[in-house]
């Protein structure tokens, strides 16, 4: 951490402040760590404030990504599941809680997840949505705990996005009968996920001037960052001419802008701090959520304006007082890329540049590795492989563990011995982080987020 | 009665319990552009819904509009996800603000209607015809017949244009 914020939350006292509609008492907040934020004091976020760092995230885990995982998602998901189990330290009998999402139907549910598992359940949901599910489920796991329904919560998204339900919305799905809502927009042939996003797209090269050139960064430096991950799907590095010269899927977007689809499950473990102690790995502790934040007019959110604005613009009023940190605090992103352009409206909506300078952010080095603070150290969805956004919170677990799979060599501790030598086929771990934020999109119109911290 | 018809190769259906959706296609099926417009704070709105999407009042009227606009943002498909649009690549569908309500109830509002760019005839339109529209340009409402109360509002170019031409995607 560069400004020594959290070494200032942990050692230096300071006035308390209470939140406008939340009932607090003193031996409830402790130390107060709010005194350095610059936010606004009247949002009476979701989560309340003395749930800071009384959660989690003590598991995380993954199969391959790949095109063809030759295996139900049933078989993928026990998978994933039992690698973020096992690398908490927990065994199956410790989770009694369980959350997944899904799509167009294209996942098991953890009715048959459980069982394959041998798990018994005090709870379990299983979520309609994509891209905001991650941060928000992982809202819903603090929740219940908390609530007393159950104790630990395995949450899991799987897919066969490519050899089955394709994501990009190409396959059977493609046919189907346009009906509802859609006859306004799929009947004009404005159906997939790019397709639905680049209106909002276009108009932001429009308004601020954004250059295809500038959004084209954000696929060449995740392509560098998947190049020191063995585990991404694409690992090789591309450049500014590659990704201009790929052919227009819908202009404005070139097939290397969207998102690789591939096959693959990924999981996530949450419990409260206490019991993370007793956990296998350094503590990440979960600062704050904010889940499937909207815009107006979900029902074509088109109609309210501007439309480049994502709704990261609204779920920063909640993510940040309740995380107590602000944009300048954080040491690592992971904005969903399910295209280029994701990325760079979130970061701007966030308020990690000024609105409409998200061109010059995302092009200038600062979500490089070895930058000042860098985006999706995984390759993320564009380059590592489409998960619905859990891989990029299992990269920044990872990360605040300071023990990233590259291909650093693993040392006597059995931990990896990092170099901080960025170049092809190097080291993707960064130096002294402290805290990570996740942003979550399901299109410009919902945002989710959940800032982390080394504990 | 529900309704199920092809259009260019696609599948179009409307449920007969999709009352507002059944009432905004029939009257484009008689060349008549409404939309419904709240009994209570008597505003338009844009798509179809059951409720006003300003004050939350469920009874509405449909009213006549006229079908006037500019362009406010497009795409290009040139890899169709909908394979009845495959033979037509690269198609352009458009959003565009209606004269009618623009910047109210505050400026960032305005009635968004999508639809493609077609001829005057309501024909998808084709390259020539793109590559003259983009941000700013001025259209108007056309109807494609789809059949028995069904046509699709399309947009093709008005006779009036800004004597600036229209912003598009930088091409090399």
């Amino acid at each position: 951490m560069r400004n020594g914020c959290f070494v200032a939350w942990k050692c230096v006292p300071s006035p308390m402040a209470i939140d406008p509609g939340i009932v607090q008492t003193a031996a409830s907040l402790g130390p107060s760590k709010d005194s350095r934020v610059n936010v606004s004091s009247t949002i009476d976020a979701t989560a309340p404030k003395f749930l800071r760092d009384k959660y989690a995230i003590v598991g995380v885990g993954e199969t391959t990504y790949s095109r063809s995982s030759g295996r139900t998602t049933r078989a993928l998901a026990t998978w994933a599941l039992r690698n973020a189990i096992a690398d908490a330290g927990l065994t199956p009998k410790d989770v009694d809680g369980m959350l997944s999402y899904s799509s167009f139907s294209d996942s098991t549910f953890c009715i048959q997840v459980s069982g394959d598992l041998g798990t018994r359940l005090n709870f379990y949901m299983d979520v309609h949505g994509g891209g905001t599910s991650t941060e928000t489920l992982v809202g819903i796991a603090i929740g219940v705990i908390e609530a007393g329904l159950c104790k630990t919560v395995a949450i899991y998204r799987s897919m066969n996005g490519y050899s089955q339900t394709r994501i990009g919305g190409t396959g059977p799905r493609a046919s189907l009968p346009v009906a509802g809502d859609l006859l306004h927009t799929a009947a004009f042939g404005m159906q997939s996920p790019g397709q639905m996003f680049g209106l909002t797209f276009m108009r932001h090269m429009h308004d601020y001037g954004t250059t295809p050139e500038q959004v084209a960064m954000v696929k060449v430096i995740h392509s560098e960052h998947a190049s020191n991950n063995p585990k991404a799907f694409y690992k090789h590095r591309v450049s500014v001419d590659d990704v201009l010269n790929s052919k227009m899927i819908c202009k404005p977007l070139h097939l290397l802008d969207c998102c690789v689809e591939t096959d693959n499950a990924t999981a996530i473990i949450v419990t409260s701090a206490e019991r993370a102690k007793d956990c296998k790995q350094p503590l990440v502790l979960i600062r704050g959520v904010a889940g499937r934040v909207n815009k107006p007019r979900l029902d074509m959110h088109y109609q309210h304006g501007p439309i480049t604005l994502a709704a990261g613009a609204y779920a920063k009023d909640i993510i940040w007082p309740n995380a107590g940190v602000g944009p300048e605090d954080i040491d690592i992103t992971a904005s969903y890329d399910a295209f280029t352009f994701t990325t760079l409206l979130q970061l701007e909506a966030y308020g990690f540049c000024k609105i409409g300078e998200g061109g010059q952010y995302v092009s200038d080095g600062t979500m490089r590795l070895g930058g000042r603070r860098p985006n999706n150290t995984s390759g993320g969805h564009l380059c590592e492989g489409y998960t619905h956004g859990v891989s990029m919170v299992v990269e920044n677990v990872r990360q605040l563990r300071h023990d990233v799979d590259d291909s650093c060599p693993v040392g006597p501790d059995g931990r990896r011995q990092h170099t901080y030598d960025y170049r092809e086929g190097g080291c993707r771990q960064v130096r002294d982080v402290e805290v990570s934020a996740n942003l979550g999109w399901a299109g410009a119109q919902t945002a989710s987020a959940m800032v982390m911290r080394c504990g | 009665m529900s309704i199920e018809l092809p259009y260019l190769g696609m599948t179009l259906s409307i449920s007969d319990l999709d009352i507002e959706n059944k009432a905004y296609f029939a009257h484009a099926a008689r060349r008549d552009f409404r939309l419904q417009r709240c009994s209570g704070c008597n505003r338009f709105r844009f798509p179809p819904t059951t409720g006003c999407p300003w004050c939350a009042n469920p009874e509405s009227t449909w009213q006549a509009v006229e079908g006037k606009g500019t362009v406010h943002s497009y795409v290009e498909v040139h890899q169709a996800i909908q394979p009845a649009f495959k033979p037509y690549v690269p198609y352009l569908y458009l959003l565009v603000d209606l004269d009618t309500q623009k910047g109210e109830p505050t400026e960032h509002e305005a009635l968004r209607v999508i639809g493609n760019l077609t001829t005057p005839d309501g024909r998808l339109a084709p390259p020539e015809l793109s590559r003259k529209v983009g941000i700013g340009s001025r259209v108007r409402i056309v109807f494609a017949d789809v059949g028995e109360g069904l046509s699709l509002p399309q947009w093709t170019l008005d006779d009036q244009q800004p004597s600036t031409p229209p912003w598009r995607y930088p091409d090399p």
